[in-house]
């Protein structure tokens, strides 16, 4: 199999983009809460962030021009790959604490790894990126790794 | 009320089922601000991606999984970590199960590990993870 991950590909292994910082509403946590169907009270009435609440709460707000066919938004921290469908692979979570409405949280996201693999249907490539998510107090609230596959 | 005395490995969670409709899966996707037309149009899906149907979420199914436990140890417990791998796709109408069975506990620590899973109507589980919980100290 030819490798799809040429060395200037592989180069963006190691690279973060500059942290984010957002507050966390209670409508934020509200939207997520019924959006999954929650039962717990505490996360309907938004005192509390359900656990998986982190996972897009950093999504980037990015302007309608950069809207690709397929709807997604080009990721600035993974360059352009040569297969094109995406969906999502999977993730490794370690959670420190709940999140609360009301507190400024600060994300850092970092590619980690990045490999590609023959699947059933044809040549696969994954891309695994860490998000972390600290507090005001700068101690970790969140910590993720995401794979995301191209197909 | 759970107790963590009384758990043994093998014991299953509760399990919920789950059957979004478009208008539930619209507010996920607008919760999450994600734009990806495979999640409500119909003829780019099947037309241009070649899936059967409109795809349900892999994250919102990883978000049932966490719901499994986090409605099982109410506040007997802390999630400390999960973990999960979206192996096979799930279409508009289906209905999905998602539950979960202990398969170790350490007592010192007062940890539970449950293997958890999102199973299709075809009984095939579709994403299959993993909990580690630790309860509070009676």
């Amino acid at each position: 199999m030819a490798a799809l991950l040429t060395p200037e590909l592989m180069s963006c292994v190691g690279k973060s983009m500059p942290p984010v910082t957002e507050k966390v509403s209670r409508r934020d946590i509200r939207h997520y809460s019924i959006a999954t169907d929650q039962q717990l009270e505490k996360y309907l009435r938004g005192d509390e962030a359900p656990p998986m609440f982190y996972q897009r709460f950093f999504e980037e707000i990015a302007t309608l021009d950069r809207l690709q066919d397929d709807g997604h938004v080009d990721d600035p921290l993974v360059p352009e790959l040569p297969l094109k469908r995406v969906m999502a692979g999977g993730c490794e979570t370690v959670f420190h604490r709940p999140i609360r409405p009301g507190e400024n949280l600060t994300a850092t996201r970092t590619v980690v790894e990045m490999y590609e693999r023959q699947g059933r249907t044809g040549p696969l490539i994954f891309v695994v990126i860490e998000l972390k998510i600290a507090g005001e107090d700068g101690k970790p609230v969140v910590v993720e790794r995401y794979t995301r596959i191209a197909r | 009320m759970i107790r963590f005395d009384e758990l043994k490995v093998g014991d299953s969670l509760p399990e919920r089922s789950h059957c979004p409709g478009n208008a539930y899966l619209f507010l996920y996707n607008a919760a999450i601000w994600n734009a990806h037309r495979i999640h409500y149009d119909l003829k780019y899906v099947t037309e241009s991606e070649g899936y059967p149907g409109i795809v349900i979420d892999g994250p919102l199914q990883g978000d049932w999984l966490s719901q499994v436990v986090i409605e099982w140890m109410a506040d007997e417990a802390d999630m400390l970590s999960i973990k999960m791998t979206h192996r096979a796709a799930a279409y508009l109408g289906e209905t999905l199960r998602a539950g979960g069975t202990i398969s170790s506990i350490d007592p010192a620590q007062r940890d539970v590990t449950v293997d958890l899973h999102i199973r299709n109507e075809q009984e095939q589980v579709i994403t299959p993870g993993q909990a580690v919980v630790r309860f509070r100290a009676a």
